[in-house]
């Protein structure tokens, strides 16, 4: 505002004093700014689009790690007795005589054969509950009800250091199902557990050990998230009151250093042959946390060139196939070609099938972290600022046959061998490599100082549209944007109405989804009325589209700059929403020379108001991510109530800052423009 | 100094310090380093100059000590006895060494070493057995009690036993702890005097004992760790490593070194890749029984073979005799009773013992072995069969201790110490009524980073929350300063004796530290030291019948109140990212650049004659290259320029003019990038 002030005393004054040369670049800018705003947005579009071919190679970055120096000692002997373990699972869960109960009993039994000391750790499931106020914060520690719900029993084994001080531990997690023993994935779950059996017995006798081995075998019947979650609780935030048996047992091994979670998965065969075991990594956490790159580069680096398994990472299968996207790769391969033909140092050509891979792994990336949900058992690490990580192993024959499980298991297991021995190496935190990156590939990354640049471009011509904004209205006032602060206001307010409103409708139980959406709808609108109603119409003869247009720019960049700190990427997703809505907004009754760019400008604002609004957002969203077959916006709530189920800021950003956006655009939009 | 008297000199010279010897330093203690240590552990530097002007009597004196050693060194020992048995008391030496198979087929081997000195020596300053640097640190820093230790992994309590004599002398907490009392009436004078000491001990066992000087790291505890009248001083530092070159100078205060006698079995692999290892200087002085050091160095092996082991499997050595000064040198194998009594045939003993006993409780049994039966034609090799694997448990401490940290980021936390009683193992005991109490004594120290509030101690005793009044007896806290002193914690404890479980929770916030407090490096965290629980009203002791003379077990007759360290905690700090100065530097003067340029620039312009210029300037505006031209041409010509010309555009909008300026100078510097880049 200050500059559009100095700019017009600068006009005022035809014969005015020279000012300085950052006001007068600013005036500038400001002067142009349709110009500026549209090349900094293309070039921002431009900029999300190149991201895969400003990818970087990983490299491991602290030299403390070692990752394969050591020959791995994991030898068939483990294995096999992995295998005893394997069987013996089997056997009791087809037995189906109360599996929940003697599996972690038969689990405990070969811990206790290796010396480690072990014990059960009972959670029931958590109460999904929204807690508005409670974002950001852990929740509240509620003393668990076991009495009459059905609960779940990890088995936990520690494995103390020999000549270790006990300060740091590693943790290794693997998730079974009880309730599903007997299952078509039955022998991958037991699986699982034999894969961690081997590597905890050959830790048992591990001289080099620098910090102790804790082994969760968590019970994944309420989901692998949730046991984790819940003994991770128990470990840091323990409850000494109440039935105190349960804090008698349970063991602890000093600070964590490293959570590797990892499962074994036995896929349906796929069209496309499989000629290695694949090892999938998930990393995001809640509210788009990532591990330190080293420990994915640890993984990556130990499976493909130690074990020679593939590694893969979440991809949009979709977008690979969309023509769309072939069509850009071919493009960005053209425009590699040619500059290198221009100068054969310029390399950053990029064949288009990779590019195209790039782009769906790199939109995953990006989706996942938006979305603020961690993808698997490890984000709940993260909560605890623990680096983490779930390998999910799946092996390319059949598990079934004793052989090739025997291989499976001695290829997976010396790949979380090699990792353990990483990790024991480190004296220090994870601290050398990135954690603010996304993934375009399992070995290449787009690292912070690159991917902001596009969310830059976005939101750079928002200050300066505003400043221009303000500047062109008739009055002269310098105040006079404080007319416009009560539909703000207003605007403001019913979206924390519109935040809390679910708080209440959740407590009304057993309403199907579509209800409660209903429930929700109606009362926010029920809210804006009233708010309405209270404070008086919005079109006061002081508020000007321009200045209005002006505040709403304002907050929204205040709003986007913010939740870029929290969770960047959906901020970038986000951006891509609400900056054309702010650039683009224009009453409808406006009146202006040019009614070919008018109508433009009329029927794109009338696409936005259908698609800038929240829930249309979000199926589309979803619908290019995962196919438009499968979205309905009635699915919204569930949307939403899995959101604040995992605490995202999602759903803050999506009520608090894109929906004022959206509410205020149709402000505009409406505006009587007298 | 009569060093051509007696032969016992020649002996004295040998088996003490060379530290005694000023003028003769250099031969001496390069035959003692060659010939007596031969190891590649020495650390001490060759000290002396003037010693090589001397060559004649140094040559002299070592065919002396040559024919000494290789000829008479038994008769040496007994002529030195024969000459001092009028004097009174004299300076004595014994080796031990204990040896206790575990109940998960490890070993703990226990050495131990002690040496006397009587009160006044009658040989002035000079001592023949005793280690002189030990007599002159008592004497100098007037120390009436001191321990050090060095200790690498854990105990293990709930395997290794916790309240046997030999368990509480051992558990110690890794890295180094030391303790001394003082005899000085001032608290500055001790204070003083524990800086002194941290430095000469640095110094003697090449440790960083000398970290201990700095008041942040040690403190004054007045009844949690030991009863005294503030004459005590402890400090602990968790992080230091403990190696070879630690037990070096420890073996250079035995009269035998490592060279003859018990410890020669110490090999340096073997009892290093053990899962405990802690070694230990303990010294007591008084008036009446003179100056006493014990060294102890406790063991916790793993037998490659889990059912039977021998002592030469364990140390790769043989013992091959013993120290020649050693007064009595005996090997002991200490059986525990839960071992032996359920079946007599679990454990099977090779080779044949001077001598069996059991203890008045009848908790264990001993078997002794006198060393100097064997030589290097026989040497003493114990071995142990287990007939049967079995799962048992050794006498436990009454309540479990444990110490872990809650709550996690970089804010604040809590210290919880946990107690669980072992209730199957001290079921004797214990009684459920009412007036029976247990004590518990908690002694901590924590660095001022950590800033406890102590206020928030919470206790909760089995499963609720009691009221701080009806259990705390005794509390002693000193609350850390910044940067000056820790903070120590001593509390009493009263539980009823049918408790199950108690927990202590304590709320700290994690200060900030200065830049230059940081390790160099990026750190895992910082370490709480170990807390230390002790139950007064718990003795361990064993009696052994009087018959067995030896100071290691006379050492378990004493009233040793059961202890039992807890974990070393690791405290993540908020550790800041040091490239950032680099950062905020480059950014500070980028900012005080560009304030300095507009400061500068308002401060040298004349906004009047700028007026006349802009005036004047309006009306006649040259196009961009005849200005250039003129520029050029009155620089060619060394005219100075025109006022007038000289004046810039004073546009305050840049119009479309400036526009395409700017873009064709983007555009001619691309082409031009281009162009060198590609040639």
């Amino acid at each position: 505002m200050e500059v559009a002030e100095v700019e017009a005393e600068v006009e005022k004054k035809a014969t005015a004093t020279r000012s300085r040369l950052i006001v007068r670049l600013a005036a500038l800018l400001v002067s142009h700014s349709t110009l500026v705003s549209v090349v900094c947005c293309l070039a921002g579009l431009i900029a999300l689009l190149v991201l895969p071919l400003l990818a970087k190679n990983t490299y491991i970055s602290e030299n403390a790690l070692l990752p394969g120096s050591a020959n791995p000692v994991l030898s068939y002997q483990h294995v096999t007795q992995a295998n005893n373990l394997i069987m013996d699972i089997m056997s009791i869960a087809d037995d189906k005589q109360a599996p929940d109960i003697e599996i972690p009993k038969l689990i405990a039994k070969y811990m206790e054969i290796l010396g480690a000391e072990t014990y059960h750790h009972k959670f029931s499931q958590p109460q999904n509950q929204f807690h508005p106020l409670y974002f950001f914060s852990s929740s509240p520690n509620s003393p668990p009800t076991l009495a009459n719900l059905s609960y779940g029993t990890s088995t936990v084994g520690i494995i103390r250091a020999p000549r270790g001080d006990g300060k740091e531990a590693i943790v290794l997690v693997s998730p079974y199902n009880t309730q599903n023993a007997g299952g078509i994935d039955a022998s991958a779950s037991a699986s699982s557990i034999g894969l961690a059996f081997s590597v905890f017995s050959l830790l048992s006798r591990a001289t080099w050990l620098a910090k102790d081995i804790i082994w969760v075998a968590s019970d994944s019947r309420f989901g692998d998230h949730t046991s984790v979650s819940a003994w991770l609780n128990d470990y840091h935030n323990p409850n000494f009151i109440g039935d105190a048996s349960s804090t008698r047992i349970f063991k602890r091994a000093g600070t964590m250093a490293c959570g590797i979670v990892f499962k074994v998965v036995e896929k349906e065969r796929r069209e496309k042959y499989e000629d290695r075991d694949v090892v999938t990594l998930y990393a995001e956490a809640s509210n788009g946390q990532m591990p330190n790159l080293d420990l994915l580069n640890v993984v990556h680096y130990l499976a493909v060139h130690r074990q020679g398994i593939r590694v893969r990472i979440g991809m949009f299968g979709g977008l690979v196939k969309s023509h769309l996207v072939r069509v850009l790769g071919e493009v960005m391969q053209q425009v590699g070609r040619f500059a290198r033909s221009l100068n054969p140092d310029w390399r950053f050509e990029m064949p288009s099938s990779e590019y195209v891979e790039g782009t769906a792994t790199l939109a995953s990336s990006i989706y996942s972290q938006a979305l603020g949900v961690p993808t698997g058992p490890h984000g709940a690490f993260r909560d605890y600022q623990v680096d983490a990580v779930t390998l999910e192993l799946s092996p390319r024959f059949s598990l079934k046959n004793e052989h090739t499980r025997l291989a499976f298991l001695l290829k997976g297991g010396r790949l979380i061998e090699g990792t353990v021995r990483s990790v024991n190496n480190l004296l220090e935190k994870f601290h050398q490599s990135f954690f603010l990156y996304f993934l375009t590939a399992p070995n290449k990354f787009v690292s912070v100082g690159v991917y902001m640049i596009p969310f830059a471009f976005l939101v750079a011509p928002l200050p300066i549209i505003a400043a221009s904004l303000f500047n062109l209205t008739s009055n002269r006032n310098p105040w006079r944007w404080l007319h416009t602060a009560k539909p703000l206001l207003i605007t403001h307010t019913w979206s924390v109405v519109v935040t809390l409103l679910p708080f209440y409708i959740s407590k009304i139980s057993d309403l199907p989804s579509t209800h409660c959406m209903l429930t929700w709808a109606g009362g926010s609108l029920m809210a804006l009325v009233i708010l309405y109603i209270v404070f008086g119409s919005p079109y006061s003869k002081h508020v000007e589209w321009r200045l209005l247009k002006a505040v709403m720019i304002a907050s929204v960049s205040i709003g986007l700059c913010l939740m870029s700190i929290i969770n960047f990427a959906t901020a970038q997703i986000g951006a891509l929403f609400v900056v054309p809505m702010c650039l683009f907004a224009l009453p409808i009754r406006v009146k202006t020379n040019n009614s070919l760019i008018r109508s433009m400008v009329m029927t794109c604002n009338l696409v936005m108001a259908v698609l800038g609004f929240p829930v249309t957002a979000v199926a589309l969203m979803q619908g290019v991510i995962k196919g438009f077959g499968t979205v309905s916006i009635l699915e919204f709530w569930d949307s939403m109530k899995f959101l604040w189920g995992w605490n995202s800021a999602t759903y803050l950003y999506l009520v608090l800052v894109h929906l004022p956006c959206w509410l205020l655009f149709l402000h505009i939009l409406f505006h009587p423009c007298r | 100094m009569g060093l051509f008297e007696k032969p016992k000199s020649i002996w004295s010279i040998l088996n003490s310090r060379p530290i005694t010897f000023y003028t003769s330093s250099f031969p001496l203690e390069k035959v003692g380093s060659s010939f007596f240590h031969g190891e590649r552990f020495t650390s001490r530097p060759l000290t002396g100059e003037g010693a090589m002007a001397s060559h004649t009597f140094l040559s002299l004196l070592l065919f002396y000590f040559y024919t000494f050693h290789l000829v008479h060194p038994i008769h040496c020992s007994v002529g030195s006895n024969a000459f001092d048995t009028t004097s009174a008391p004299q300076e004595e030496f014994s080796e031990e060494l204990l040896l206790k198979p575990l109940p998960d087929y490890k070993v703990l081997a226990h050495f131990h070493f002690t040496s006397t000195s009587p009160p006044s020596s009658s040989n002035g300053q000079h001592h023949h057995l005793f280690p002189k640097s030990i007599a002159q640190l008592v004497k100098k820093y007037k120390i009436r009690e001191l321990e050090l230790s060095f200790t690498q992994g854990r105990w293990n309590y709930d395997r290794w036993g916790a309240s046997d004599p030999l368990s509480t002398a051992n558990g110690k907490p890794p890295g180094v702890e030391l303790w001394a009392l003082f005899d000085i009436p001032t608290k500055e004078e001790i204070d003083a005097t524990w800086r002194n000491l941290t430095h000469s001990l640095s110094g003697l066992f090449c440790a960083s004992i000398n970290f201990l000087e700095s008041s942040t790291s040690y403190s004054a505890p007045l009844w949690g760790f030991l009863p005294n009248n503030g004459d005590l001083r402890y400090g602990a530092l968790p992080r230091e490593a403990v190696c070879t070159e630690n037990i070096t100078p420890w073996l250079k205060l035995l009269p035998c070194r490592d060279k003859a006698g018990i410890a020669s079995l110490l090999d340096r692999p073997s009892i290093y890749r053990g899962h405990y290892h802690s070694q230990r200087l303990k010294l007591r002085s008084d008036g009446l029984n003179g100056i006493v050091i014990e060294q102890t160095l406790s063991v916790v092996l793993q037998p490659i073979d889990r059912t039977s082991w021998s002592m030469h499997q364990l140390f790769k050595k043989s013992l091959m005799g013993k120290c020649a000064l050693a007064k009595s040198s005996k090997v002991f194998l200490e059986i525990e009773r839960s071992l032996v009594s359920q079946n007599e045939n679990i454990l099977e003993l090779v080779g044949e013992a001077d001598m069996v006993t059991n203890d008045q409780r009848d908790h264990s049994t001993i078997y002794q072995y006198n060393v100097e039966r064997y030589s290097e034609h026989e040497a003493l090799d114990i071995r142990v069969n287990w007939k049967k694997l079995l799962q048992v448990s050794f006498l436990q401490t009454p309540l479990h201790a444990s110490r872990f940290l809650m709550g996690s980021g970089n804010e604040r936390g809590s210290i919880a110490i946990s107690l669980q009683s072992a209730r199957n193992s001290t079921k004797g005991l214990y009684d459920n009524s009412k007036n029976c109490f247990t004590r518990v004594v908690i002694f901590q120290v924590v660095p001022w980073y950590v800033k406890v509030y102590y206020h928030t101690l919470r206790i909760y005793v089995d499963g609720a929350i009691r009221d701080a009044k009806d259990v705390v007896e005794k509390i002693n806290v000193t609350p850390s300063e910044d940067k000056v002193s820790p903070g120590t914690l001593e509390m009493m404890l009263q539980f009823p004796c049918g408790m199950m479980s108690a927990a202590l929770t304590l709320d700290f916030d994690k200060g900030f530290l200065h830049i230059d407090e940081y390790p160099p490096d990026a750190n895992q965290g910082f370490d709480i030291p170990s807390a230390l629980v002790s139950f007064p009203d718990f003795i361990s002791r064993r009696i052994y019948p009087d018959s067995i003379s030896s100071p290691l077990l006379q050492s378990y007759k004493g009233r040793n109140i059961v202890k039992s360290y807890t974990e070393v905690l690791l405290v993540p700090l908020t550790t800041p990212d040091f490239s950032m100065p680099y950062n905020v530097i480059t950014f500070t003067c980028t900012v005080l650049a560009l304030y300095f340029g507009s400061m500068v620039n308002v401060l040298r312009r004349r906004v009047s004659e700028e007026e006349r210029l802009a005036k004047s300037k309006d009306k006649r505006k040259p196009g961009l290259i005849p200005l250039l031209i003129s520029k050029i041409s009155n620089k060619v010509r060394g005219i100075k320029e025109d006022s007038a010309n000289q004046s810039q555009s004073s546009q305050p909008i840049l119009g479309p003019k400036v526009v395409f300026k700017v873009v064709l100078i983007a555009l001619i510097a691309v082409l031009g990038h281009y162009f060198f880049n590609s040639s």
